[in-house]
């Protein structure tokens, strides 16, 4: 410390910025809010990476992306080695460099980052995986088949790293999603200004080259059950990931009344079915003049962000805590601010009013303030007597959450599931209570982030590779091994409520 | 890709296919239903299954075209295909049991929906006693069908164009009044149809279900756009359906939420009669 004091200590640097569509310009329409790196800009952050002997950062990534590596291979321009590199351990590069919380991941871990803004791995990621995608990226070798079938139940982003690392492995995979297009929230959830529903595609249709079966319309538990996969259909083990798929609501009167929507109604109408587009597009929405956004995560800012591109003249976060214990992402909460969102703290709605034709007239709503911290740690809101009001609305969306779709719980006799209807895994190898059942995601912890479903993807399929790996026909035992045998020493998993 | 093997037009509004769907067939039950797309710009809406053949892998949905979905899955043909047809979903129906004398009661297009389940009551040892109602008689589906399975047959028109003039509660109500024992009500058709059978059978406590149609976009319980108000409860139709007790169903705000979108369905309405032609 004392010899580098001697010297002149330059200014903590900042990250390169990545160019954006304007607030005023891009409110009105659904294209891509950030516009990412040009090769030089590119070039110029990973510069600045110190390449360190020990780094921090990967130890920040639940999907053990070789982050020091990458960067590297940008700093020496061969940014098509670097998408290869990070495609080793991660399927879906171009999604989380746009969705991931960086900040709270390999950034926060960077050590460039301790004295400066941290090195903008997000914005690399996403730089090496767009140009490698768009110049056509080269297929890794994958082994011979090792003769053994594996059953993914859900394409969202648990499902899609699970059938990426085990396909990569030799295994027989196959998805079986519910809907009619692959990705799960990643499709439906997240909007088209976020994460480019062509991206997504192409991400899952990388998979599909390197062999991973997709099958549409397949409700697992309806259509088959999870031990139908079993018995009849011989899998050798079978992942669930099928998500936090059923909304919660407020219990509160008036929500029932007709522009009262869950925000996963409202989303999946608009980024899965394309209302946005109607009528061109069959799918119709609506969103009235002034629309109040109840809750205060990720979720909600998509929401409320999605209701303004829709036209509504004023758009309001309501939520009953306050700003700093909002679970969205810093980024998310600043570009909704930006784009003209209302945030409305410590205000908790108690009822939708209608009026005869049952459509949403206001929303009564009370104060709150904090008081002790709960459980979570967080201060608990609660209300000030007397100091109910009505807001004036006509449109709300419910953004408080999600529990687990029952469906497959239903019909999975003998697993295990929490209060909660989450299902108990073994936290080292991701299985359930049932041999060779697997599940991963927000089935397992209750509603998170996608790179936490990825990371339970991962530790899946190695626990399914742990289990099956060595009971391989003598025939394929000479297939290559690219990966070692899980360590134990799992990654902590970030649950946002 | 799901293709239409066969296709009949039952009447003037209501059209019947037969489409091959063999995962769904295996294992669909009375009072399921499916989710369908019929090609990429088009939206999801439930149709509940009219039968199924396990042997051969079909579905037969029935429909009546009311709007612009149901317009283009109606413009289909045999041999054409339908992009996304998702099932079975939704609870079956608890029809093969016996519970002495059942009342079917199916109106309009309803009817085609009623005719498997009232067929199920009837195999199960049920005595049947079926009310088939429509607004004129040229619009009353499956007459010998639900002739076949029926102890007892009555036939109610709007317009008295066929069978009783009137409405299938006057059936009802004049059954209950005769004193005689009915020990299940089942009725499928328009919501106003249903609320009033159940508001007749209330007084009388006799146990009445009812198959609702709610408004859905994925079917499996992940949006909640089909939610109804159920005994002072929220439930989602498609997952905690779509058969309820009649007596416990908010009628009212279920007809609200039916017509959520009525001018978006107007615009694509329109838009399809300015290309196909047609009455709007």
């Amino acid at each position: 410390m004392a010899a580098e004091q001697k010297g002149q200590r330059k200014p903590p640097t900042k990250k390169v910025p990545m160019r954006e569509q304007a607030p005023e310009v891009r409110r009105h329409n659904f294209e891509e809010v950030a516009l990412g790196y040009s090769q030089e800009e590119a070039v110029a952050e990973a510069s600045k990476c110190m390449q360190c002997r020990n780094p921090k950062c990967i130890s920040g990534c639940p999907v053990e992306v070789p982050i020091r590596e990458f960067v590297n291979l940008i700093r020496q321009n061969d940014f098509m080695g670097a998408a290869a590199k990070i495609k080793e351990t991660n399927s879906l590069p171009a999604v989380c460099g746009r969705v991931c919380p960086q900040e709270t991941q390999c950034e926060q871990t960077c050590i460039y980052g301790t004295r400066n803004e941290p090195i903008a791995i997000g914005r690399l990621e996403r730089f090496v995986a767009d140009y490698a995608r768009e110049r056509g990226e080269p297929l890794p070798p994958i082994p011979p088949k090792n003769g053994r079938k594996v059953g993914i139940v859900g394409s969202g982003p648990a499902g899609l790293t699970c059938a990426g690392d085990l396909v990569k492995l030799g295994y027989d995979v196959s998805v079986f999603e519910a809907f009619h297009k692959p990705g799960g929230v990643l499709m439906y959830g997240i909007p088209e200004f976020r994460l480019p529903k062509a991206i997504v595609k192409a991400e899952v249709d990388y998979l599909s080259k390197l062999g991973v079966h997709f099958n549409y319309n397949y409700v697992v538990g309806r259509i088959r059950t999870v031990k139908e996969f079993m018995e009849q259909d011989k899998f050798d083990a079978v992942f669930i990931g099928t998500g936090a798929g059923a909304p919660s609501f407020m219990n509160m009167p008036g929500e029932n009344l007709v522009d009262v929507f869950s925000a996963n109604e409202f989303l999946t109408r608009v980024n899965l079915m394309k209302a946005y587009q109607f009528p061109e597009y069959d799918t119709p929405i609506r969103v009235g003049k002034r629309v109040a956004v109840i809750g205060g995560g990720n979720v909600a800012m998509d929401a409320a962000r999605t209701s303004l591109r829709l036209g509504a003249a004023e758009v309001s976060i309501v939520y009953r805590r306050s700003r700093e214990e909002m679970p969205a992402r810093l980024e998310e909460v600043h570009h909704a601010e930006e784009e003209g969102i209302k945030f409305q703290f410590l205000i908790n709605p108690t009822g939708v009013l209608g009026n005869e034709k049952n459509r949403v007239i206001g929303m009564s709503c009370i104060r709150m303030e904090l008081g002790e911290p709960d459980k979570s740690g967080r201060r608990r809101p609660v209300p000030v007597s007397g100091s109910e009001f009505v807001m004036d609305v006509d449109t709300v969306i419910v953004a408080i959450g999600n529990s687990p779709n029952p469906i497959i719980m239903q019909t999975t006799p003998g697993m295990e599931v929490t209060s909660w209807g989450t299902i108990v895994i073994n936290e080292e190898t991701g299985m359930s209570t049932l041999q060779k059942v697997f599940a991963g995601g927000d089935i397992v912890t209750g509603a998170a982030t996608v790179i936490s479903a990825m990371g339970a993807g991962k530790r899946a399929a190695k626990g399914i590779h742990a289990l099956l790996g060595n009971q391989l026909p003598t025939a394929t035992l000479d297939a290559p091994k690219n990966e070692a045998p899980p360590s134990g020493n799992r990654k902590r998993r970030k649950v946002q409520k | 890709m799901y293709q239409v093997l066969a296709k009949e037009t039952l009447n003037s509004v209501t059209k019947m296919m037969v489409v091959r769907a063999p995962d769904v067939a295996r294992v669909c039950r009375p009072g399921q239903f499916v989710m369908i797309r019929v090609d990429e710009t088009g939206e999801r809406f439930p149709l509940t299954v009219g039968d199924f053949d396990r042997t051969k892998g079909t579905i037969t949905i029935v429909f009546q075209e009311v709007g612009k979905s149901t317009k283009l899955l109606g413009s289909l043909n045999v041999g054409d295909s339908i992009t996304d047809f998702v099932g079975p979903l939704g609870k079956p129906t608890e029809a093969d049991k016996y519970y002495g004398t059942v009342v079917a009661i199916g109106g309009g297009c309803g009817t085609a929906i009623c005719y498997p389940v009232a067929r199920a009551y009837k195999e199960a040892g049920n005595y049947l006693i079926t009310i088939n109602g429509a607004r004129s008689g040229d619009l009353l589906l499956f007459r010998d069908k639900m002739k076949q399975i029926s102890d007892e047959m009555y036939e109610t028109t709007d317009d008295g164009t066929c069978g009783i003039h009137g409405f299938v509660t006057n059936v009802l109500a004049d059954l209950i009044q005769k004193g005689r024992k009915i020990d299940l009500v089942f009725a499928v058709g328009p919501v106003p149809m249903m609320k009033f059978v159940s508001r007749t059978t209330q007084p009388v406590n006799i146990r009445t279900i009812v198959s609702l149609n709610s408004i859905m976009v994925d079917g499996t319980g992940m949006c909640g756009a089909c939610r109804v108000t159920v005994g002072g409860r929220t439930r989602f139709t498609c997952v905690d359906g779509p058969e309820f007790d009649g007596h416990e169903v908010d009628y009212n705000e279920l007809m609200g939420r039916l017509g959520a979108y009525s001018e978006q369905e107007a615009v694509s309405n329109n838009r399809w009669a300015a290309l196909h032609g047609g009455v709007k």
